[in-house]
């Protein structure tokens, strides 16, 4: 065997293969239980072996039975599917923003998306006779046309402020369309309902063709920002430092504001807003294995699919047949998860 | 190297540089002096195309405007006076951004890079804290892990500010000895200093600023009067020559 040379020059640390393979193992778990945990309950085995009789030319046969497999997969895997695709753009999304702003207290509701978002569904809902389908068209809309007011917005103060200015106009936009989305829902109490079960958020109702519709955007924006990994590391020497290093950070700030802005409007479309976990799941992830974008970027996206998946199967059996708004299990589970986190990494680093 | 002719800045309100020109040969070391707020940091930040500007700055005989961002880092690598240490950044994941500008946008770190650092680290002694978190340095420490950083940019031009603002006497000397130790590879440095002695031990030419302006320029011995230093600094000194050089000292009124 010939030996390595002796200077093979200094490596960034990036994701430990362990801590990559740790988590890969939590998202296949969760999966497995989110796919198998209800009021008719599948092994993991079950679940495996049904999944490769539906490949073409295996000829593998699955022990399920007609209904099982119905419930399986035209029920649970749909849902499991969305609640991983929202789940891991909310934390990669919130992972980025809080990058490229240098912020760790920015979600990705930061340039009014939430907001935006519940206008465009309130509108549809209040004056859009019935028609269901339009919701998530209207919310993403209303969440790109609010990302880009409050970019605009943000802009405008002047390239030397952008990053303290695009938070204000994130909060300004926010201000704004909230009270517009409050006065209109005031206005028709008949539809409060509606309104507020899309406001609290969650997969009950999520289908393959939710699936369909979200993945694309939640695909393209975490190919995106997951290249941007390194880019976000440097950007975190600050705006003046980054530049004199030759990274033009305008356009970097701009390209991941965009891609996480698209993939998260597309996850708050056909799963309503849920809270906490663009900040919990990229924390979690710096407390346990690096604060390096490079570690967290990836991480988060795999981490938040299968916190979500978790979340949604606890806001679906604790109260059966009764569903708990997810939003509520997130913050519920999250906040003593998070906290402990917070007191263990005490000292370290 | 360097030159800078009538270059204006405004900042806001107020005219940070008013028709500054003056160059820098290719190996000489330059330090530009003078009191706060003359506008020595913004010479640098102009010449690193983070402020903008009117005149016209040449940087390696191409104007510095023609230059993409990548270009101008390849070309002139700064040390800030107060450089930022996120947390979590070991000093040699830190001296690895210095490769930044040959990396691309969305590309990895290349074994020359790896070993460019690595050729950094070694030159500043810094092998054993390699490991170490930037934000666990001492004052002195990170100095020299900010110097590998940029040193890692493989520019031909280094631009100091303020580079011995958070260090000791003895800490100060040991870096100006360093960044002096690096001219041996044909190293042009722009310099801002605020201790006039060191400024005029270390720096071949010195440019005296005041409110925007180039007030005199050249050799140490002759900018260092008593008469400009008295009057651009309102301060009362006696300034001593010997073979050892000049020396400003501060006299009580």
């Amino acid at each position: 065997m010939i030996a390595e040379p002796v200077q093979a020059g200094v490596r960034a640390r990036g994701v430990a293969p362990a801590w990559a393979l740790c988590t890969v193992v939590f998202l296949v778990a969760s999966l497995l239980v989110g796919l198998g945990v209800g009021a008719i309950g599948i092994s993991p085995g079950a679940i495996v072996v049904s999944a490769l009789a539906h490949v073409p030319l295996l000829h593998v046969h699955s022990s399920l039975g007609n209904v099982q497999d119905a419930i399986l997969w035209q029920l649970r895997a749909p849902r499991v599917v969305v609640a991983a695709l929202v789940g891991g753009m909310l934390a990669i999304a919130g992972a980025s923003y809080q990058g490229v702003f240098r912020n760790p207290l920015v979600d990705p509701y930061l340039l009014g998306v939430a907001a935006g978002a519940g206008l465009g569904a309130t509108l549809v809902i209040t004056y859009g006779h019935a028609s269901a389908q339009l919701v998530p068209i209207a919310a993403f809309a209303g969440a790109t046309f609010a990302a880009i007011c409050s970019y605009v917005l943000g802009r405008s103060a002047g390239p030397a402020r952008t990053t303290g200015a695009l938070v204000l106009a994130g909060v300004t936009v926010t201000a704004f369309l909230t009270s517009v989305q409050t006065f209109i829902q005031q206005q028709r109490t008949d539809v409060l309902r509606n309104v507020y079960s899309f406001i609290l958020g969650g997969f009950a109702t999520a289908s393959w063709h939710d699936a369909a519709v979200a993945a694309p955007y939640i695909g393209v924006s975490s190919i995106v920002l997951v290249l941007h990994r390194r880019v976000l590391d440097v950007l975190a020497l600050g705006d003046e430092e980054a530049a004199s290093l030759g990274v033009n950070v305008g356009r970097v700030r701009l390209v991941v504001c965009a891609a996480a802005t698209a993939g998260t409007a597309a996850a708050v479309a056909v799963s309503g807003l849920i809270g906490f976990v663009g900040i919990i799941v990229p924390h979690t992830i710096r407390l346990l294995v690096s604060t390096s974008y490079r570690a967290v970027v990836p991480l988060s996206l795999l981490a938040g699919a299968g916190f979500l998946v978790l979340t949604d199967v606890i806001a679906r059996t604790v109260l059966s047949p009764q569903e708990l708004p997810i939003g509520v299990i997130t913050a519920f589970f999250g906040a003593p998860f998070f906290a402990v986190v917070l007191r263990r990494s005490r000292g370290r680093r | 190297m360097i030159e800078l002719h009538d270059v204006s800045v405004r900042l806001g309100d107020t005219q940070a540089l008013d028709g500054v020109s003056f160059s820098v040969a290719s190996g000489e070391w330059v330090a530009a002096i003078g009191p706060n707020g003359a506008g020595k940091t913004t010479a640098l930040r102009a010449l690193c195309g983070l402020v903008d500007y009117s005149g016209e700055i040449t940087v390696d005989g191409r104007p510095a405007r023609s230059l993409s961002r990548r270009e101008l880092a390849r070309l002139a690598a700064l040390v800030p006076q107060i450089p930022e240490t996120p947390p979590g950044l070991t000093v040699g994941e830190y001296v690895l951004l210095g490769r930044t500008p040959y990396i691309g946008y969305f590309g990895a770190e290349s074994r020359d890079d790896r070993l460019a650092a690595q050729r950094a680290i070694d030159r500043l002694e810094l092998a054993p804290l390699a490991e170490r978190f930037l934000t666990s340095l001492s004052g002195g420490e990170l100095q020299r892990a900010v110097l590998a950083r940029a040193l890692a940019q493989d520019a031909p031009i280094l631009l100091l500010d303020e580079p011995t603002t958070a260090l000791d006497l003895g800490r100060q000397q040991q870096a100006l000895e360093l960044v002096h130790g690096l001219r041996d590879a044909g190293l042009t440095i722009l310099s801002t200093m605020h201790d006039l002695t060191l400024a005029g031990q270390y720096a071949d030419r010195l440019v005296l600023l005041d409110r925007g302006g180039v007030v005199a320029d050249g050799p140490p011995d002759e900018v260092l009067s008593t008469a400009n230093v008295s009057s651009y600094y309102g301060a009362s000194v006696r300034v001593v020559r010997d073979e050892d050089g000049v020396f400003v000292l501060p006299v009580r009124r």
